[in-house]
């Protein structure tokens, strides 16, 4: 692993948006792992191994919801665009065009900056210190 | 368009990065505050209070009704004004690198240490206490003799500790007593800067604006800066000579565990 979820030099980017990446590529992981155990599952007969997999897959659902839990309260227009779409009945590609265009606008209209935006991007830096 | 109203400013979008980045690359190294506390934000301009989750009665409620009115904490605007000459401007499109920004050098400094004198020292008409106005601690005077800094420090630490208060912990120290740290090598050479680390723990930040230091835990939870919008730059007005723009940010701050710090005064 290393650095390679960094798509920039790690050096250069914030402590926050470290954590940030860290926890993008935490959540995909957890994706992943939720997709194996499907497979498994689907093909597995014994029961008590199914078991086994099905109370690991559960894990798997948790660090999923954890990881995303954290990346939305770190990223209010994500989170507003998932509020949008997450747990409603429906058209989900309706919901998500809906979603998308009231928090972008929304966000523009309440003057706050659409990820950096026009700030500084400086946020709770920690750079300079010794 | 937002009310930066950087659409209206006769500059570049090459000029914008420029400007954005001689801010930055003046502004970081300035801000020691936010280096040693939670930062939480930016919300966005709007923003306009932090919540502080209290209540106050109001006396003269109707008969049969008890009522209270919700506690907060007002963001404070910022605002830094600089000019910069619109010939230097063109110069930057032209691929000039040593175009004057003096104005917005100086402007990146006054407000970054305008927000470390009010997380530090407090800014009581803007409604903020600061730390080494908050804490529970006697002040401890670091003195004139920088070998014996290790000392002060260290008593500081054990007063956090004493008090229950987790590190790590860092230290923003004022310009001369960051000067004085840096040119100091105790007792065999060893530099005074990694002796004060090593006791601390934590970081040891510059910080223009707080005269002596500020031992604190950097543990977290115990001192909250609330952005509303992060530092920016924004357009006042032009004419043929020069574009004035402004340096601008909203914040509160407020110490929740006072006893989490102990000022060393100069």
């Amino acid at each position: 692993m290393g650095t390679d979820q960094y798509h920039e030099p790690p050096e250069e980017l914030p402590a926050a948006t470290r954590t940030f990446a860290r926890l993008c590529t935490s959540l995909t992981e957890e994706a992943e792992a939720i997709g194996w155990y499907e497979q498994r599952l689907a093909l597995e007969p014994d029961r008590d191994a199914r078991a086994i997999m099905r109370d690991a897959q559960g894990e798997e659902f948790k660090h999923f919801c954890m990881d995303l839990e954290f990346l939305l309260r770190r990223s209010p227009l994500w989170r507003e665009i998932a509020e949008g779409i997450l747990f409603q009945e429906g058209d989900i590609v309706e919901h998500g065009e809906e979603a998308e265009e009231e928090a972008v606008e929304g966000e523009a209209e309440r003057g706050a900056p659409l990820s950096t935006g026009e700030s500084l991007g400086i946020g709770g830096r920690g750079e300079g210190a010794q | 368009m937002s009310h930066l109203l950087r659409e209206h400013a006769p500059i570049t979008e090459e000029g914008w990065s420029r400007l954005d980045d001689e801010a930055r690359e003046r502004v970081i190294p300035a801000l020691a505050a936010r280096k040693l506390v939670d930062f939480e934000g930016p919300r966005g301009w709007t923003h306009s209070a932090t919540d502080l989750g209290r209540t106050e009665n109001v006396a003269d409620a109707p008969e049969g009704i008890e009522a209270a009115t919700r506690g907060v904490l007002p963001l404070v605007e910022a605002r830094a004004s600089f000019a910069v000459a619109r010939p230097e401007l063109a110069d930057a499109d032209r691929g000039a690198e040593d175009i004057d920004l003096d104005e917005l050098d100086a402007a990146a400094v006054r407000i970054a240490t305008a927000e470390n004198v009010a997380v530090f020292g407090g800014w009581s008409t803007a409604g903020i206490t600061g730390i080494a106005e908050a804490t529970t601690h006697d002040h401890i005077a670091l003195g004139e003799d920088c070998e014996r800094y290790p000392r002060h420090v260290a008593k500081a630490v054990d007063a956090l500790r004493a008090a229950g208060i987790d590190g790590p912990y860092g230290m923003a120290l004022g310009p001369e007593a960051h000067t004085n740290v840096l040119e100091t090598s105790q007792h065999g050479g060893y530099p005074l800067l990694e002796h004060l680390r090593e006791i601390l723990g934590g970081p040891l930040v510059w910080a223009p604006g707080v005269e002596g230091a500020v031992v604190l835990s950097v543990g977290g939870g115990h001192f909250l800066f609330e952005s509303g919008q992060d530092l920016s730059i924004g357009y006042a007005s032009h004419d043929a000579q020069s574009v004035q723009l402004y340096l601008e940010e909203s914040f509160s701050f407020r110490v929740a565990t006072p006893e989490a710090a102990v000022a060393l005064t100069p």
